[in-house]
């Protein structure tokens, strides 16, 4: 301590960093906790039966129909960018040579779409699936547009974990003689999947949080929707309640169903990091 | 006793920069050949365009011939079979983060192989060849990273001796280990010598001695001699390779 003491005496500057630091580590908890309590505090005495009820009409204002919609929207949305945006790492990982110029025009697309506001997504999803392709406001082309919406997250993040994975392992699996192939599923995938499955765990995050792009695509019918109808998810579903005005204490009620979600998805993503992690050791 | 390796006329370019010039080099059959010179004088080069290492990096391009048995591996051997008689020990052990059974039986897998009798047959022999056996029979289904640097190298031998290789190059294979594990892997050298062909890369000139039958002296990517490892090193030929076994430069 007198140690300590001694050094911000001499350097008077880093006494005061020590405490700005301090000050904002302070204020981000308090933030987090404060936005986490009031939501809590504000929900969940609005958490009744008839919030979940199967179906939803304007008394009860149940959130059922749209709780399922979610869990619609982020297989479909994942069952569409995941493969994709895997396969596509893989090929800028492992296949492409350096240099080469396809690779840096997928990068600076990546790159350009991973900073666009949702919003502009759901325009053009409005404009190409639900226009174009006749789709119309539908739980499909609401997917499509959120899956367009987190490739780059999915392929940067496989990308990441490719590439973090030891080239020596690479060159013992050729020097045994295995092709390409087996050497990525076999030596490379396993030691990576951990930070594949982040990536991925981090864009149903953004799936379930989503609301511009989902306005324009796939629309606010609270019901359960099939392919090619619209629905809404929680998220949207807030939205359209607290906009409403009528059923804000449900909206509340909603916030914290939407806040646990995001919240345990995030728990299972370092969960699934730390377990896969081990798993190697 | 038979040429194994018969390399004629080769150069090597990194993109602009000849990292081999004009090599002619002769491997023999059942033989210790080791490469020494200092550092970045090729050494690794050459050893890696023993197996097609070098494929793997852009802008690598060779020239003249590579023969093995008589035939040309850079034009008439596949590939994967060219590393599966050429066999690979790397400078920093490599082994994968799985268990050491299936880090033994990886190779093998990779040609095919699938029963399960045969593989642990396999596994067994490759770790008694490697003597490394009796430290690790208790623990095989453990992951193999659980290991100390020493075993870890012995077991990427018994790796690279599971696919049965002619030929097994290594590429400074002791530099990362300490003294009694180097021994250990010297030993191994000499066991296994009268199975295959070995190509070793050293900075240790007294491993050279101990080890090896021939000994290759390179120089900014040039052979500057090459002869048995006895005569190197008690009378050589080149005043280069004097001035560097008896330590005046490199
Ligand atoms: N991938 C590469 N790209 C470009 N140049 C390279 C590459 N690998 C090696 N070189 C160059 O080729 C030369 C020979 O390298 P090499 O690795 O064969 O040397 P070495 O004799 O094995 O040295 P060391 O004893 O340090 O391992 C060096 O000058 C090195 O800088
Ligand atoms: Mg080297």
């Amino acid at each position: 301590m007198s140690e300590k003491m001694r050094t911000y005496k001499a350097h008077p500057m880093s006494l005061l960093f020590s405490i700005i630091t301090k000050i904002a580590v302070i204020i981000t908890i308090a933030i987090f906790f404060f936005i986490v309590g009031y939501v809590i505090i504000r929900g969940v005495p609005y958490l009744t039966p008839s919030l979940f009820e199967w179906e939803y009409n304007t008394e009860n204002a149940s959130m059922m129909p749209a709780i399922i919609t979610t869990f619609e929207m982020v297989g479909i949305a994942l069952l569409i960018a995941a493969p994709l945006g895997v396969f596509c790492a893989i090929y800028l990982v492992e296949y492409a040579k350096k240099g080469n110029k396809l690779v840096k025009w997928i990068r600076l697309t990546t790159e350009t779409l991973s900073g666009i506001p949702s919003i502009i997504y759901g325009l053009f999803g409005n404009m190409f699936f639900v226009i174009f392709l006749q789709w119309r406001l539908s739980l499909l082309a609401g997917a499509c547009t959120l899956a367009i919406m987190v490739l780059p997250l999915i392929i940067r993040s496989t990308e990441e974990a490719l590439k973090s994975v030891d080239d020596s392992f690479r060159e013992g699996s050729y020097g045994l003689g295995a092709g390409k192939l087996r050497t990525i599923f076999v030596i490379v995938l396993p030691p990576a999947m951990s930070g594949i499955l982040s990536g991925i765990i981090l864009a149903v995050g953004r799936i379930v949080g989503e609301t511009a792009a989902l306005i324009y695509t796939a629309g606010t019918v609270a019901k359960i929707p099939g392919l090619f109808e619209s629905g809404r998810t929680l998220a949207l579903h807030m939205y359209v309640l607290s906009n409403e005005g009528l059923h804000m204490n449900e909206a509340s009620a909603t916030a914290v169903v939407l806040l646990v979600t995001v919240l345990l998805l995030n728990a299972l993503a370092s969960l699934v990091a730390k377990k896969l992690s081990k798993g190697e050791k | 006793m038979a040429i194994k390796f018969d390399i004629k006329n080769a150069d090597l370019f990194y993109g602009d920069f000849q990292a081999l010039k004009n090599i002619n080099l002769e491997i023999r059959d059942k033989e210790i050949t080791a490469f020494i010179g200092p550092s970045g004088c090729g050494k690794s080069t050459l050893l890696k365009s023993l197996n097609r290492m070098n494929d793997l990096i852009e802008g690598c391009k060779i020239t003249g011939s590579f023969k093995l048995d008589g035939v040309d591996i850079y034009k008439d051997i596949e590939i994967t079979e060219l590393r599966k008689r050429v066999g690979m020990v790397f400078q920093k052990p490599n082994l994968f983060p799985m268990s050491i059974y299936d880090n033994i039986a990886y190779g093998p897998r990779t040609h095919g192989i699938k029963k399960k009798a045969q593989l642990d047959e396999i596994v067994e022999t490759s770790l008694r060849q490697a003597s490394i056996w009796d430290e690790c029979k208790d623990r095989l289904k453990k992951s193999a990273l659980g290991t100390s640097g020493g075993q870890q190298q012995r077991l990427c031998i018994a790796r690279a001796l599971a696919v049965k290789p002619e030929i097994i190059l290594m590429d400074e294979p002791t530099s990362a280990l300490d003294p009694i594990s180097t021994i250990k892997i010297e030993e191994l050298c000499q066991q296994i010598k009268n199975d295959y062909t070995i190509v070793i890369v050293t900075h240790n000139m007294q491993q050279a001695t101990r080890i090896s039958d021939k000994t290759a002296f390179f120089l900014h990517g040039e052979i500057v001699e090459f002869d048995t490892t006895e005569k190197i090193f008690s009378a050589p030929s080149e005043q280069r390779t004097l001035d560097y076994i008896t330590g005046r430069f490199g």
